[in-house]
């Protein structure tokens, strides 16, 4: 059967990492590749760049980074970040993605899910969600979980995954950063009914938040991360050797 | 020299990428002359088949692949490239396919009955059916491998070297003499993908 997945989240900046990240033997912590490449031998299921540039000039970096990565790393690969367009989708496509996530660019225009996964295929179309509770309800937030949009959470997923949305990232900011773990009722209220994978981010701290996560919501397909990997607190082995241990399907390498 | 063939299908970066990573010189093209010319040939493909396969035949690729092939060139076919060739796809209507392996392709929803998302996407294991064939001579049963699929090949037992289980044992990879296929991406799954590009570069012409 398919195996649970675990995703580390890389934010990059004009080419560079930025989240502080903490390798020993690394001579250059901050190159996309370098990262990449240890994350990959250490056992990653799938990566995620996350491009925070505002700048054309640090879009090229990305997407020159992009393509560095995409060369010499053969696991699967999601774009995020800034994706407004179809041309957005192209350019990263063509250096080597094979997945785009859209967020604050679908919820200002929800017709490039449509479109996008007409063009590429539903796989390649991912649905990114920041989410918190507001009077009883989730509501969507965009510009990076600053802007409440009003909009009820549930729903937009919904509606994405109609629209063509092939995987959900749920990203709960209730539980985001404060690595006690994923935010299950959130996670579980969204599995309910979607059809294609959930992405569980926001909240790990732990070994423990993920065995927590896959055994609380059986139906969520990966968990995502960014700084407990970054900085050592979790070592990608040993936390896949423990949700083994617990009879978590995951791929060993 | 390995040819990839271009016919206006998916993106070759990364199978271009693999391929170099292991030392091989591979190319991307749709020129007749270089595609005769390659040691071996790997058709690849994503989306869906009517439409790949109209556009494999526009571009007269079709007759040359299966010439090619019936010389004994290696051919490997990934993800749709595999699902092409065989005899017959029922994806959104009929389609013939390049029969050159035996078997038709069907939706698996099916097959693997309630519960499952389908496409079937992600990392599964495989289960290895002909451990002699030097395709799977690096791989160990259980070993991971990247699928992203909704189609599946059936009537196909003979070729089928291994399986991947979800729900039903789908078919994962297919030999028939110098034809092979892998329904899963080897250029997005690690180390063992490597691994099982380097055995079929191994695979004698």
């Amino acid at each position: 059967m398919i195996t649970k997945r675990i995703i580390p989240c890389l934010d990059v900046r004009n080419g560079r990492v930025v989240k502080g990240v903490n390798f020993e033997g690394l001579s250059d912590v901050a190159r996309p590749v370098d990262l990449a490449k240890r994350y990959s031998d250490s056992g990653a299921d799938e990566l995620v760049f996350y491009d925070i540039t505002a700048s054309a000039e640090g879009r090229a970096l990305f997407t020159d980074a992009l393509r560095e990565v995409a060369s010499q790393i053969f696991i699967p690969l999601t774009v995020g970040g800034g994706i407004r367009t179809l041309a957005d989708f192209e350019r990263v496509l063509a250096c080597g993605a094979d997945k785009v996530s859209v967020n604050s660019g679908a919820i200002a225009h929800p017709e490039i899910i449509g479109e996008a996964a007409r063009r590429y295929g539903s796989q390649c179309v991912v649905l990114s969600v920041d989410a918190k509770r507001v009077d009883g309800r989730y509501h969507v937030f965009a510009r990076g979980g600053r802007e409440d949009t009003g909009m009820d959470a549930l729903l937009w997923i919904r509606r994405g995954i109609d629209s063509g949305a092939g995987e959900i990232v749920l990203n709960s900011i209730d539980t985001d950063g404060v690595k006690r773990g994923f935010d299950l009722e959130m996670l579980a209220a969204v599995c309910d009914f979607a059809q294609v994978p959930v992405i569980a981010s926001g909240g790990a701290g732990c070994i423990g938040d993920f065995v927590e996560l896959f055994r609380a919501v059986p139906k969520v397909d990966a968990g995502l991360a960014a700084s407990i990997f970054h900085f050592g607190e979790v070592e990608i082995p040993v936390l896949k050797a423990a949700l083994a241990q617990e009879g978590i399907n995951v791929r060993r390498i | 020299m390995i040819a990839i063939i271009d016919y206006g299908v998916g993106n070759l970066f990364s199978l271009q990428s693999s391929l170099r990573m292991i030392g091989e010189d591979a190319v991307v093209t749709a020129d007749p002359e270089t595609i005769r010319r390659a040691e071996r040939l790997i058709l690849p493909g994503v989306g869906a088949f009517g439409d790949a396969r109209e556009k494999l035949s526009r571009t007269g690729l079709d007759a040359l692949v299966c010439e090619q092939a019936g010389r004994g060139k290696p051919l490997m076919g990934i993800c749709l490239g595999m699902q092409m060739l065989f005899e017959r796809s029922f994806e959104f209507g009929e389609h013939a396919g390049l029969g050159l392996i035996p078997g038709d392709v069907v939706d698996m929803t099916p097959l693997i009955g309630p519960g499952l998302k389908v496409p079937h996407i992600g990392w599964n294991a495989l289960q290895i059916k002909t451990p002699a064939h030097p395709l799977l001579a690096g791989v160990r049963e259980g070993d991971c491998v990247y699928f992203v699929h909704s189609f599946c090949a059936t009537r196909c037992d003979a070729s089928v070297i291994a399986t991947a289980e979800y729900g039903a044992p789908l078919t994962a990879a297919v030999a028939c003499g110098n034809v092979i296929g892998c329904q899963f991406h080897p250029e997005k799954s690690g180390a063992v993908g490597l691994d099982i590009l380097r055995a079929f570069c191994a695979i004698g012409g």
